[in-house]
């Protein structure tokens, strides 16, 4: 994997709130086409990195560089515009809009009609919003939920909300997708349909950051792992090693070393 | 045949179109035949009253921004028209001119006061839109010294009427041999730009401006993270609406004759707002609706509140304006009871009520 | 620096009217999260009702204070069967309604209270007898009242009260666990409309004292008056940072004394360019400017970004 290009850098992102230091300078790098899991026990700073990685946080240190220039992180919208996008660990859809609509809110940043266009219906505008609608439908067809597109967001099922959400982030066209524990609160055959999902939106070419607790799931699937804790990263390498990592199994398991199971439980 | 098949054909559609248009056509006549003038004036006011609900409904029903002080825009658009067209200045600028010129100011306006407010949510934003509003009406009130711009509370009057080229509306029309009183001229004017306004903001609610207004309403971080430039987008609400508003307030002044500050409290901005919330936020048809009925109802119960106390006590026995608004008051509460999500709200509304939420 | 000081005392009078009003609102959003739009028609009738048991009582040779006290005593229930009222119709069975509905049902109250009192007390303004010490004091060229130093010291006692109530007593403290969380606070053992009711009835109970204030600080009273007035105690609520006793208090207190400068020196800021008259102004940009620059209000620190 390392051959490939490198398509995220960040480097000694920091983030404090008044006096706890929630990232203590975070440093990774992220290359092209790969699975990139990021785990942690819970508080280690992973949706922090996640919220500054977007924008949504101002980070009091570092630097992010993406696909070869300086990610400019002040505003949620240009880091959405560079390419980045992301879902949310307590899943926030526009419940009250449809499955559909979801989706064609995710094609704002990449089209272009204005109040004149949207007034007047010109030929351009009307072109556009018909190329809007069948993206749309094409990314629910390809998460598997073409029949909910009628349904208002708030009425899916959990795991279809979940996968309703990777659509709308996918109709950005992001060259980085980041998913904040996609698998949480699914069955074990809601977690087997979703790798696969992942897995074809790798296939497609998209690199994805993954947050993830299910650690048979990033074991699995991610090319490499990053652990945090105490908003440090601890360890950075490919699953197997990861895995064995003395300082990884601590710090999920406390000092009061119990015997490592593969399975690290967590709530 | 079921009522909803009839209502996708075709045909059903466009004799539906036919009658309604019929109706709103003759309506000007029967109201002033059957009610009189007075009632026709308040028909002219709900044309006025629904575009201003609409514009409202950009900010308050699509974008979920809590705005009290939406009848800013209505004076500064009512200020534009009487300072550039009345004795006052001396000014006598020709319709076409104003009107635009009251849409943009209004709309630049409302770009201007909203840039501050960006930041706040929900009760926080309300008051300080609040507090603009008021704040534009006590200048109003007061900018008659040392240089007197608005005349101050005694308002600006003489304010020339509707006028295009040679003709004005002030004095009734021949069309097609057919005599247009004054009254009914405007009525078509401001169905027209009514019309107008509805047209606009369905194309507008359809589209991808429109989808990002809801998206910013339902969930401001998501909407974020999808790309959306939220400054841009709340701002392009503000003043989306406020245009309307700047369009309404030039009609009121050249229908009304008369601005002063007395038309443009915080109370005219609450009863848009309830226009919108009544209707059905969010619901053309419905925005529409509240529109008509709050115009109509308090001027129904000012001309039932004296023969109703006549014939249940044989004299006058209440102020019959307060007990007007005494009613409006309880209708105000018994609907928002009865019906929380308003009158007509849109059908996602209605499938989330009935459905029960999470 | 006399006129500086006089604003002062008339800010500070002022103040402790706003602040006891402001109080109403900032307890009721603390624990529902809504506006009560209807507090300022509360203030009024309890003004009202007031004033017209001290004008029954003004020539029966009582001493003045009894009279106010008894007028109090009249207005004060009156205000909480209201204040209980009030959130009984317009707020409770809308507790799980979509946001704004309560709003209008608070203004259709509103409504309702000013169309009541004006039909029972009519149009005009209502002059409030002089029962009350009204003898003036001069300090370093400034003029305060009696009744003025009555009126600042009975908003403190209050105040304190309230504070005491909310945080040394167990109802306070239920009433702080309903604030924070009400679900959790009802698993407590907590009985939550019973205590958003007492919210209600507190807040109207002090309503009443700010309607017997302000009515006896300005000699009059009327129908209309509940609307500027609450609408100046909300801000000097959000300006404290709502939600927040403390910031009510303050938001008060600031209010009245940005108003009464704003008023006194507003004519030589501007070079004469601008009068008194735009005292309400003075409130208002200050208020934008506060939330502008820090949205949680001056004391607030509740209002954390979500992610």
């Amino acid at each position: 994997m390392s051959e490939r290009p490198i398509l995220l850098e960040a480097s000694d992102v920091a983030k404090h709130f008044g006096g706890v230091k929630a990232l203590r300078g975070v440093s990774l790098t992220i290359r092209e086409g790969e699975i990139y899991g990021l785990i942690g026990p819970n508080g280690a700073g992973k949706t922090t990195f996640f919220n500054c990685l977007t924008g949504l946080y101002v980070p009091n240190g570092g630097r992010i560089v993406f696909a070869g220039a300086e990610l400019d992180t002040s505003a949620p919208h240009k880091v959405a515009a560079r390419g980045i996008a992301r879902t949310f660990q307590n899943i926030r859809l526009f419940a009250h809009m449809t499955a559909l609509e979801n989706v064609m809110v995710g094609r704002h940043q990449r089209t272009r009609a204005g109040v004149f266009g949207a007034i007047f219906r010109t030929p351009g505008t009307r072109a556009e919003e018909a190329a809007i609608q069948r993206r749309a439908e094409e990314l629910l067809h390809y998460v598997g939920i073409a029949d909910r597109a009628h349904d208002l967001a708030k009425h899916l099922s959990y795991g279809d909300q979940r996968r309703l959400e990777i659509a709308r982030a996918l109709a950005t066209e992001p060259r980085l997708l980041a998913l904040d524990e996609p698998a949480a609160g699914m069955n074990a055959s809601e977690t087997g349909e979703l790798r696969t999902l992942i897995e074809g939106i790798r296939k497609d070419g998209i690199t994805v950051l993954l947050i993830e607790h299910d650690v048979k799931l990033v074991m699995g699937l991610c090319d490499r792992v990053a652990v945090l804790d105490y908003g440090e990263k601890i360890c950075e390498d490919v699953p197997a090693v990861v895995q064995k990592d003395p300082r990884v199994i601590t710090a999920y398991l406390g000092a009061e070393a119990q015997p490592a199971g593969s399975e690290v439980a967590h709530g | 045949m079921s009522w909803n098949d009839l209502k996708h054909d075709r045909r059903v559609l466009w004799a539906g179109y036919a009658a309604i248009g019929i109706v709103l056509a003759v309506l000007p006549f029967l109201v002033g035949a059957g009610l009189g003038n007075a009632w026709l004036r308040i028909l002219n006011f709900a044309m006025l009253y629904i575009m201003l609900a609409l514009g409202l409904n950009i900010v308050v029903g699509f974008a979920g921004l809590l705005d009290l002080g939406y009848i800013a825009f209505y004076a500064v658009g009512a200020y534009l028209y009487a300072l550039l067209a009345s004795p006052h200045f001396g000014l006598h600028w020709p319709v076409w001119a104003i009107l635009p010129l009251g849409a943009v100011v209004a709309g630049g306006a409302g770009a201007l006061l909203g840039a501050p407010t960006l930041r706040l949510r929900g009760d926080y934003l309300a008051i300080v839109t609040l507090g603009f509003g008021e704040i534009i009406r006590i200048f109003m009130n007061n900018l008659n010294a040392p240089v007197n711009i608005t005349n101050g509370p005694q308002g600006i009057s003489s304010i020339d009427p509707f006028h295009v080229g040679g003709v004005t509306l002030a004095k009734p029309l021949s069309v097609l041999g057919v005599t247009v009183p004054s009254l009914h001229a405007y009525y078509y004017l401001f169905l027209l730009l009514a019309l107008v306004i509805i047209f606009v903001t369905i194309r507008l609610e359809d589209s991808r401006i429109g989808r990002a207004w809801v998206a910013i309403r339902e969930d401001e971080i998501a909407a974020k993270a999808c790309g959306i430039n939220v400054r841009n987008i709340k701002l392009l609400a503000f003043s989306m609406g406020a245009t309307f508003g700047g369009v309404a307030g030039g009609l009121f002044a050249s229908f009304q004759g008369f601005v002063s500050p007395e038309s443009f409290g915080l109370m005219e901005s609450i009863m848009v707002l309830c226009m919108v919330v009544l209707g059905g936020m969010g619901h053309i048809p419905g925005v529409i609706l509240g529109g008509i009925l709050l115009t109509i109802l308090p001027e129904a119960f000012r001309h039932a509140a004296v023969p109703l106390q006549k014939y249940a006590f044989g004299k006058v026995v209440v102020d019959p304006e307060s007990l007007r608004m005494l009613l409006f008051g309880l209708a105000l509460i018994a609907v928002m009871l009865y019906r929380p999500a308003g009158l007509w709200p849109s059908a996602t509304r209605k499938r989330e009520l009935q459905g029960g939420s999470k | 620096m006399d006129i500086f000081l006089q604003q002062i005392i008339n800010g500070l009078v002022l103040g402790s009217i706003y602040a006891l009003v402001a109080l109403g609102y900032t307890m009721v959003y603390g624990i529902l999260g809504l506006i009560n739009f209807a507090h300022g028609e509360v203030v009024m009738i309890g003004a009202l009702t007031a004033l017209t048991v001290v004008k029954l009582l003004a020539g029966s040779g009582l001493p003045g204070p009894v009279i106010a006290l008894i007028g109090l005593m009249a207005a004060a229930p009156v205000c909480m069967a209201i204040g209980y009222g009030i959130e009984k119709i317009a707020y409770r069975p809308l507790r799980k309604a979509p946001r704004l509905a309560p709003l209008i049902t608070a203004i259709g109250v509103s409504i309702v209270l000013q169309n009541l009192a004006m039909m029972v007390w009519g149009r005009s303004y209502h002059s409030f007898p002089a029962v009350l010490p009204a003898e003036a004091h001069e300090v370093l060229g400034a003029t305060f009242t009696d009744l003025q130093v009555i009126i600042v010291l009975v908003a403190a006692g209050m105040m304190a009260g309230l504070l005491l109530l909310i945080n040394r007593t167990r109802l306070g403290r239920a009433m702080r666990a309903t604030a924070e969380n009400p679900a959790i606070a009802q698993l407590m053992g907590v009985n939550v409309n019973h205590i958003i009711s007492l919210t209600f009835v507190i807040g109207s109970a002090l309503a009443a004292v700010a309607g017997l204030m302000v009515s006896a600080n300005y000699s009059i009273a009327h129908y209309y008056m509940g609307f500027i007035l609450g609408l100046k105690a909300f801000t000097a609520a959000v300006l404290g940072g709502i939600g927040n006793l403390a910031g009510a208090m303050i938001g008060g207190i600031l209010l009245g004394l940005i108003e009464s400068l704003g008023a006194g020196y507003i004519g030589d800021i501007t070079g004469g360019f601008l009068g008194s008259h735009y005292q309400d102004v003075f409130a208002f940009f200050v208020l934008i400017l506060v939330l502008v620059f820090r949205p949680s209000g001056l004391v607030g620190e509740k209002v954390a970004e979500r992610a």
